[in-house]
């Protein structure tokens, strides 16, 4: 049960020996384990252990296709599954979208390892647990504070991927997370502010908890919750704004990310996610945003929360842009999506498990780095606000209207940080607002980020995506603070 | 293999695990199984047709003071599964020396039992599809399809036993006209009636007509509106995220701040309800507690009581009346507006069909942001005169369900969630349209 790929593997061989006759076929084994632990208020919750195993058959016959889960990996099992995969084939076959012969055929053979400097079992669960009340003791500074949360989680997920063609993807993906939330009250106003790792999602092991300063972090996060609920209202007004981070990987995600999703530009997430602003005549011409916005998929970066060796159709992952000097070039499709629209795309069918098919996700989507240092950025600036991780987003079904709210908020004033800001919030047009950016940081100001609860897709599902930016600067932005 | 069949394999289960409990040990064993059917559609074609068949066992272990909770997927195979859950259940003794006393440790000592099975005679998917994809022929269709049995079973070493099955069906869909002019619907339950499909499916055909015409662009501002209870639900829903749960209320978090210290009011006729009795969702917790037939959330306005889970209840000193800290099957209360008259009494402004990723602008100011989208019309002397182009909303809930609120409909209309993230859900809202003299757009 808790054994990892080479189990799998067995498990794949006794499938090859029966499996029935198709056109083609793959088998997508998982097997996922998680744990769970917080403190809150300096008493633990309940620790919790999670494991999941199973498999995606995925048939190809005639011009149908068809998908089928099972966590029965039996031999009798998983060709149980391969049955009800080639009903739906035959569904898809009679009335589908589009003819099967469409799905990508995958012989690869590739592995990937997350990078892992300290495995999670390096410390035991007493000393994973000393350290989370010793940092929920941190956050008790104040009377005013009213509730205190510190966390760490583990999650490795083995994967192996098979197919009738030969292929054979072996990938290893593990994520250490970890957190602090303070929550201060006072005077009719509460205000959370989060840290010690909480918005810095990567790929790897107990070392992303050091880097996450989770003990040190501690009187920073319930200082500045102490000072947001005494801080005043954001001002409301067109200004300029400095993103950091942080706020710039929301930004990214919502207004490029999404928009560029080959699925939603085909139509598949109309009823659901929504659809796209961006139309197939717009690659290669369309002004995306100013020269200076220039956007990688990158699924090859070590440790970004998204890298992989193949998407979860086998097609190899690679580095592409996807605008350059402001111009748009390509959308995030995998090769079946590509096929559909003509158009060329990114190693990106995706699933968020063993019992989801893949489709057209997000992986690491970077806003590359410019050449000014971020005091340089603020001295730009006459009169705007700088804002820090996201607490608040939302954006219409095209992915062009949005408004995002934020923790953090400095006024700048005569190119200098002023005082603190809280309830900071800006809306915009995604195709005005990428016009607008003036100011993207250099490579030292880049942090790798990304966002863990990506959600799309019918039937639903999440996923971890990376995104990594450096502080950007937009002008002529309209910007508000709280209060009814 | 039959419902019955499932309920005693799963008591079978627990019973073989709580066999090997030791000392003063006490197990809660429970599980989340699922057969499903789902197709997803586009352009009235299948896009993606899947299977799922999902089984996840969790194990509380409970050793005096405290307590360590696993999980893990079973295979269907009644022997392995026993190994399964075996294993899991030695992992969890071996971590409940490490883990501290827990102070909030709650379980029901009473043992209950409970059985409730939800049937539904339901064709195979493909005949639904292709039933459906008839029906909606010339009509540009996206969506999904999801059916199947979803069960919940709860078991413990000190006597509970529930289990909670329904075999359903979820039509989710929308229809468009081009790029995001479209209109939305839902066919859900356990009644399969195509006849009624093609009600639904004629009615948006006639919408799509209004559909057509040239898309009126308004600009930000107050306009008086009527929320259709689809887009009641995005509004509901937001206070569903963080407003009632009591633990939320105890750290000055919930967005209902001001109204639970009786600083503002909603409308004094406006009663909102957790309907535990509803019975599509379980009426047991995880910790084997019975839930209450309804919880009255808010009443004539005013502030009710907090939605309590058993970890809250033994914090704060409460009786357990939830399983959750979010509603599961919300219902709010009808007015006396006619929905034949909602146009009339709107004379001139906004029907909002739907409402889409809403979310908190201001917590404090219980102020929320999100878009229209399908379905939504400019309406001038009582008649949809255009399509709507999408706005962004950003308002208080004390101002559009406090002073604002003019009417609730008469009717009311039962929405089974379509969400699928955790699996199928059994969540559902009962609830009617709602007239208002003014929602603030600011986008």
């Amino acid at each position: 049960m808790f054994q990892a790929v080479s189990d799998l593997r067995s498990v794949a061989t006794a499938f090859r020996a029966v499996a029935p006759k198709a056109d083609y076929w793959t088998l997508r084994l998982v097997e996922e384990s998680g744990e769970g632990l917080a403190v809150r208020d300096d008493v633990a919750e309940p620790a919790s252990l999670g494991l999941s195993r199973g498999a995606m058959l995925t048939v190809v016959s005639g011009a149908g296709l068809g998908y089928a889960a099972t966590s029965d990996l039996s031999p009798a099992g998983l060709r149980a599954a391969f049955d009800r995969a080639a009903e739906a084939a035959a569904l898809h076959a009679r009335l589908g979208l589009f003819d099967a012969r469409f799905q990508p055929r995958s012989s690869l053979r590739a592995e990937y390892r997350s990078p892992v400097a300290e495995p999670w079992e390096s410390q035991s669960l007493d000393q994973k647990l000393s350290l989370l009340f010793d940092a929920c003791a941190g956050l008790d500074i104040d009377g005013r504070i009213v509730e205190r949360t510190a966390w760490m989680s583990h999650h490795r997920a083995d994967q192996l991927l098979v197919t009738s063609d030969g292929g054979d993807v072996r990938q290893r993906f593990e994520f250490v997370d970890s957190g602090l939330a303070a929550t201060a009250h006072a005077d009719g106003q509460t205000q959370t502010r989060r840290g010690g790792g909480a918005d810095v999602p990567r790929q790897g092991g107990l070392e992303r908890v050091a880097a996450g300063r989770l003990v040190e972090d501690a009187e920073r996060v319930a200082g500045e919750a102490i000072a947001l609920v005494e801080a005043p209202e954001c001002p409301s007004g067109r200004g300029d704004l400095v993103l950091l981070p942080s706020q710039m990987a929301l930004q990214i995600h919502e207004s490029i990310g999404h928009p560029l999703e080959l699925d939603r530009i085909l139509g598949d997430e109309r009823n659901y996610a929504g659809l796209s602003f961006v139309t197939p005549d717009m690659f290669g011409t369309y002004r995306y945003g100013s020269s200076l916005l220039n956007v990688t998929f990158d699924p090859t970066v070590s440790g970004e929360l998204a890298s992989y060796a193949a998407d979860d159709d086998g097609t190899p992952a690679k580095r592409v842009h996807l605008i350059r000097d402001g111009i748009l070039e390509r959308p995030l499709g995998g090769a079946l999506s590509q096929r559909r629209a003509g158009l060329t795309g990114s190693a990106c069918a995706r699933a968020c498990g063993w019992h989801r098919p893949p489709i057209d996700r997000m992986a690491n989507i970077n806003l590359q780095p410019n050449e000014e240092g971020f005091d340089e950025l603020i001295a730009r600036v006459e009169r705007g606000v700088l804002m820090d991780t996201n607490r608040s987003w939302s954006i219409d079904d095209s992915r062009n209207k949005f408004q995002f709210g934020c923790e953090w908020g400095r006024l700048i004033e005569d190119g200098e940080l002023r005082g603190l800001v809280r309830n900071p919030g800006y809306r915009g047009i995604s195709a005005r607002f990428w016009r607008n950016l003036d100011g993207v940081g250099g490579r030292e100001t880049l942090e790798v980020r990304g966002v863990r609860n990506c959600g799309k897709g019918e039937p639903n599902q999440s996923v971890y995506v990376g995104h990594a930016s450096p502080p950007c600067l937009f002008r002529d932005v309209e910007i508000f603070g709280g209060g009814r | 293999m039959s419902t019955t069949d499932h309920a005693h394999r799963f008591f079978e289960l627990a019973d073989g695990l709580n066999a090997h409990l030791q000392g003063d040990e006490v197990l809660f064993t429970g599980l989340d199984r699922e057969s499903s059917d789902f197709v997803r559609l586009n352009q009235n074609r299948v896009r993606q047709a899947c299977n799922v068949q999902t089984a996840g066992l969790s194990l509380t272990l409970i050793d005096g003071e405290r307590q360590v909770d696993g999980a893990c997927e079973l295979t269907g195979d009644a022997e392995a599964d026993l190994a399964l859950g075996r294993e899991l259940l030695a992992r969890l003794r071996e971590r409940i020396p490490h883990v501290p006393d827990d102070p909030y440790l709650n379980i029901s000592t009473e043992p209950s039992a409970s059985e409730t099975l939800l049937t539904a005679e339901l064709p195979p998917a493909a005949e639904a599809i292709g039933t459906l994809t008839d029906l909606a022929d010339g009509l540009d269709l996206v969506g999904i399809w999801a059916s199947g049995d979803i069960a919940e079973g709860l078991a413990s070493s000190l006597g509970h036993r529930h289990w909670h099955q329904s075999t359903s069906f979820n039509l989710d869909w929308s229809c468009y006209l081009d790029r995001d002019k479209a209109v939305k619907d839902g066919y859900s339950g356990f009644e399969w009636e195509p006849a009624r499909l093609a009600e639904r499916l004629d009615r948006q055909r006639e919408r799509l007509t209004v559909m057509a015409r040239p898309e009126r662009t308004i600009e930000p501002g107050r306009y008086r509106a009527f929320l259709a209870p689809a887009a009641m639900q995005e509004l509901i829903d937001m206070l569903a995220w963080g407003g009632f749960g009591l633990r939320d209320h105890r750290t000055r978090q919930t967005p209902l701040r001001a109204l639970a210290d009786g600083e503002v009011r909603l409308h004094p006729r406006l009663a909102l309800t957790e309907d535990h009795g509803r019975g599509l969702a379980p009426r047991f917790t995880a910790e084997g507690f019975p839930l209450p037939e309804r919880v009255a959330l808010i009443e004539h306005g005013a502030f009710g009581r907090c939605l309590v889970d058993a970890r809250s209840a033994k914090e704060y000193g409460e009786a357990v009346n939830a399983a959750a800290d979010d509603p599961q099957s919300i219902a709010l209360s009808a007015g006396d507006l006619p929905a034949d008259e909602v146009l009339a009494r709107l004379g001139t402004g906004l029907y909002i069909g739907n409402l889409w990723y809403g979310n908190w602008s201001d917590r404090n100011a219980c102020r929320v942001t999100g878009m229209t989208r399908f379905g939504s019309f400019w309406v001038e002397n009582g008649e949809l005169a255009a399509p709507l182009a999408v706005m962004r909303f950003d308002d208080s809930l004390y101002g559009l369900l406090g002073e604002r609120l003019e009417a609730l409909t008469r009717e009311r209309e039962l929405l089974l969630s379509a969400d699928t993230y955790d699996g199928r859900s059994t969540e559902s809202a009962l609830l009617p349209g709602a007239l208002v003299s003014g929602i603030d757009l600011a986008l």
